[in-house]
């Protein structure tokens, strides 16, 4: 902990970057985002197993490309967040300052190459839990995984918690909020909810970075993170490519292959 | 009801393939079965899965998408685009619990008049015999719209 900020003044000091982007304690022992704009604000950094956010979401916004360098404390998940924001050019390679912390020691990774290099040693990915849940439901009959998820997706009252928690939704002009044509029903109905979900998930195939923000930002405990996990997997199985490990990958689903096998049609 | 349960099928076709074929079963004088709606858009690449989400939205019972076989899109690679996002989006579905019985995906040629007949057949008395896709049309029942 020291060592990490120590190493944010640092930054700060040099004039390396503006702000550093990490975690501090919020309302009732939350973790919560906190950007140290000078050094004195470093002090109030934390970091521990209750932080888990992933901060890369905040990288795309305005606000905070207005500020300059930012250097963020990234977790293994917000790592691959921000190597597929490279990858989607939403951020520049040498806009990268990512701040690892592994055990107690502070790495500096300033580039999407030092950023793979690191999370090539990581083992990956999924949580074993969504991992065995998402089997079970692979393993009901169509009809239980129906009304498990009309089930779930009833409590869904559409804050969009879950698509703004997302790194990969930076989308300035998203389809929910486009109402011409009104792609989907806008009130937080069963068909609306249905169709919202299906949307989002389709839209992070082949770029969700797994980090399940968004299950963990749903403020009603539906497992959404489940559909983008799914769909993740699904491209991985079929087109071998995965989002968050490499700073150059095309999207799977703007690319193809003359042999790509499926067995569906005829 | 008393009345003899007849499906809506909509069929999203591309211009230059699948269209062309369906032309040709009419040329043809092929019959058959009067369930389909055809829509026919530029290419298979156009055929977004929100358009398949509509066409459920709004009361089908079984949705055809077709067009060129790999190989012959007439904007070279709009067919193999659009292919894996069905490859994806069918996985979706199946995980949601959407009746993927009830989408069929297909390729037919501009010279397939009869394939085309057949295929629609088929599909049309695949749908009557799974019945009204009730659950989706509940969806929307219990929805504003």
């Amino acid at each position: 902990m020291e060592a990490l900020k120590q190493k944010a003044k640092e930054l700060l000091q040099n004039g390396d970057v503006k702000a550093v982007l990490g975690y501090a304690v919020g309302t009732a022992g939350v973790r919560r985002p906190h950007f140290a704009r000078n050094p004195k604000q470093v002090d109030a950094l934390v970091l521990d197993e209750k932080c888990t956010q992933n901060l890369a979401t905040y990288l795309t916004k305005h606000e905070v490309k207005h500020l300059g360098k930012v250097a963020v404390v990234a977790l293994p998940a917000t790592q691959r967040a921000l190597l597929q924001l490279v990858a989607e050019r939403q951020l520049r390679d040498d806009a990268i300052c990512l701040l690892a912390v592994d055990g107690g020691e502070v790495k500096t990774l300033s580039s999407g190459a030092e950023v793979e290099q690191h999370l090539a040693l990581k083992t990956d990915a999924m949580p074993a839990a969504d991992k065995a849940m998402i089997e079970k439901l692979m393993a009901m009959t169509r009809e239980q995984r129906w009304a498990y998820w009309q089930q779930e997706l009833s409590r869904c009252v559409k804050c969009y918690a879950c698509r703004n928690s997302c790194p990969m939704c930076y989308c300035e002009h998203c389809t929910m909020d486009c109402n011409r044509p009104q792609w989907v029903p806008v009130a937080s109905h069963a068909l609306g909810n249905l169709e919202y979900h299906m949307v989002r998930a389709m839209h992070l195939a082949g770029r969700c970075v797994e980090c399940g923000e968004c299950g963990r930002a749903c403020p009603v405990g539906i497992p959404v993170h489940l559909l983008t996990f799914f769909a993740e997997e699904s491209t991985a199985k079929q087109f071998g490519q995965r989002a968050g490990h490499t700073a150059k990958l095309d999207y799977a689903l703007s690319t193809f292959k003359p042999d790509d096998k499926e067995t569906f049609i005829r | 009801m008393t009345e003899k349960f007849e499906p809506k099928i909509t069929a999203f076709v591309c211009n230059w393939c699948t269209y062309a074929g369906a032309d040709l079963t009419g040329t043809s004088r092929i019959k058959y079965q009067s369930n389909v709606r055809v829509l026919r858009v530029p290419c298979t690449g156009r055929i977004d899965f929100m358009l398949l989400m509509k066409a459920f939205q709004k009361g089908t019972d079984g949705v055809i998408v077709s067009g060129c076989h790999p190989n012959d899109c007439h904007y070279t690679s709009g067919n193999y685009h659009a292919r894996r996002r069905w490859m994806v989006y069918k996985d979706l579905m199946d995980f949601m619990g959407v009746d993927t019985n009830r989408v069929t995906f297909s390729w037919v040629s501009a010279a397939e008049g009869a394939r085309w007949a057949q295929l629609v057949n088929e599909v049309t008395d695949n749908i009557r015999n799974l019945g009204p896709y009730a659950e989706y049309k509940e969806l929307a029942v219990a929805g504003i719209e």
